[in-house]
């Protein structure tokens, strides 16, 4: 047997996943990065979508440049370049080094990391956002248009809830990466999921028991993800018969959402 | 035809790109009116009536409806300026629509369909709406169907319900653009029943249609179109029994042959 697998030692890795390890504190700030980067990089990326819709070319031009730029480079370079490299660039650090914000004290590194998963987020959010927009027929926004709504109404109140249904999706899949991608920040040194696994292996040096154990970390919040997703798509897909597969329907492929021809 | 016209449009033109998609067109509509335009397809009917309440911009001429000009007005300059969008939307709320392919709201049920408008544009109370879209759907023969979902209505049910949305604004005109065309043949009669109904309530209508049938007993004047431009104005009997120019006994001759 590999002896890697044959000195496991189950109860070391066992205790790794209770709420009171030294992991459980990480988890908490892992959710944390990928839940605001991930709000704020959809707003942004609803502007964005808007922008890259809109009648006036600068709008349009200046969404493209952006989705181009953040697409482009990669987000582990994104990520130190908020942190260190703005000095470097302007002279100046854009991000202070902590924030205070009277109930808690944010640190630089941690704000540097959600400041870039969000703006890099939001480059694909606008994508996906755009996709679902365009996708919805215009007779849906002239019906709006027709009853006396402005276009920002009408498109408020009609057309982005039906957009929603097909942009739930795809910012499911955003999620789920961001809960993962989140351990980049790992190298500006936020004692996330990820680093915090770094810190408990140079306790013991037990790296199959720590990395298994992260692991099931990871894998237990994208499970929770999935289960939200789920509850999501069934609320958003009421008036439709094809919607409504339920969590384990979904999670291991049985009965649920297949193609139906009518 | 006495007082103001509801719907005043005048040489109005229309392009898209190098395209002249209407060349001049002038309608009138007296108040109680019912127009029906008719024509081959590809001559502008519906464009036209798009532009009766500016779902399209126009190119030349001047549409009022009821007296006042819509989507510009007089700027201090002495020129035509578009208004806000405000505005336009106030406009619009005086003016019923009716879409070829229903265009219903799919996640909202055949009651929020109707009510929509009257609660976010009229601003009245939902229990007030509800009422006023129960009566509307009795109406249109659909009163049990207020909490079905547009899909699982059949395509005359849903252009129904459609009627009844436009008819729930409380619009001055009503705009029909092809209402029957998406329709199975089965469903069509029922649609125009409602139109009739209300045509003889003395609702103001233009409707582009391809039902002759219905032209020729509801419209108290038939427009034939061609090419971006009107071809023949008259009563029913005489467009289709005396057709004045050759153009329209042209297109009826093969509308009317099978």
């Amino acid at each position: 047997m590999n002896p890697l697998l044959a000195a496991f030692e189950t109860s070391y890795f066992l205790d790794q996943l209770r709420p009171d390890s030294a992991l459980w504190n990480a988890v908490g700030l892992t959710v944390g990065i990928s839940v605001v980067a991930q709000l704020a990089g959809t707003l942004l990326g609803l502007v964005l979508a808007t922008s890259a819709m809109s009648r006036r070319r600068i709008l349009r031009t200046l969404s493209g440049l952006y989705v181009w730029i953040f697409r482009g480079t990669p987000v582990l370079l994104q990520i130190v370049f908020w942190y260190l490299g703005s000095n470097l660039l302007f002279g100046f650090e854009i991000i202070p080094r902590d924030l205070d914000l009277g109930i808690a004290i944010i640190s630089g590194n941690v704000l540097a990391g959600v400041i870039a998963l969000s703006l890099n987020e939001a480059a694909y959010m606008s994508e996906i956002i755009r996709a679902g927009v365009l996708a919805v027929d215009d007779g849906q926004l002239e019906a709006g248009l027709v009853v006396g709504m402005t276009e920002g109404e009408a498109m408020r109140r009609i057309v982005l809830p039906q957009a929603a249904r097909l942009i739930v999706p795809g910012l499911g899949n955003e999620f789920n990466n961001m809960l993962k991608t989140s351990s980049l920040v790992s190298v500006i040194g936020v004692t996330e999921l990820y680093q915090n696994g770094q810190v408990a292996l140079s306790q013991g040096f037990k790296y199959a028991e720590v990395f298994a154990a992260v692991a099931c970390w990871y894998l237990a919040l994208t499970t929770i993800w999935l289960l939200i997703q789920v509850q999501i798509e069934r609320r958003l897909g009421r008036s439709d018969r094809k919607a409504g597969e339920r969590f384990f329907e979904r999670l291991f492929g049985v009965g649920g959402a297949r193609r139906t021809y009518s | 035809m006495s007082g103001i016209p509801i719907v005043d449009a005048r040489d109005v033109v229309k392009r898209f790109g190098e395209h002249e998609v209407l060349s001049g067109v002038s309608l009138e509509v007296a108040p109680s009116e019912t127009v029906c335009i008719i024509g081959p397809s590809g001559s502008g009917k519906t464009t036209f009536l798009r532009c009766l309440n500016r779902l399209e911009s126009i190119d030349g001429g001047t549409i009022e409806i009821a007296g006042e000009r819509i989507g510009t007005q007089l700027g201090s300059d002495g020129r035509q300026q578009r208004i806000g969008k405000q505005e336009l939307a106030a406009q619009r709320a005086e003016i019923g629509f009716v879409f070829q392919r229903f265009n219903l709201w799919p996640q909202l049920s055949v009651l929020e369909n109707i009510t929509l408008g009257p609660r976010k544009v009229r601003g009245r109370s939902r229990e007030d709406a509800e009422a006023q879209a129960r009566e509307l759907l009795r109406k249109v023969g659909l009163e049990d169907k207020a909490h079905a979902y547009p899909k699982l209505l059949s395509g005359g049910q849903q252009q129904r319900v459609a009627i009844a949305r436009a008819l729930a604004m409380q619009p001055r005109l009503m705009l029909f653009d092809e209402p029957t065309s998406a329709l199975d043949p089965e469903t069509i009669g029922e649609v125009l029943d409602v139109m009739r109904t209300l045509s003889s309530e003395g609702m103001t209508m233009v409707v582009v249609t391809h039902e002759m049938g219905f032209a020729r007993q509801v419209a108290n004047r038939v427009v034939v179109m061609d090419r971006g431009a009107v071809v023949e104005v008259g009563p029913p009997d005489q467009v289709f029994g005396a057709p004045r120019e050759e153009r329209t006994r042209e297109f009826l001759s093969k509308v009317l042959a099978h």
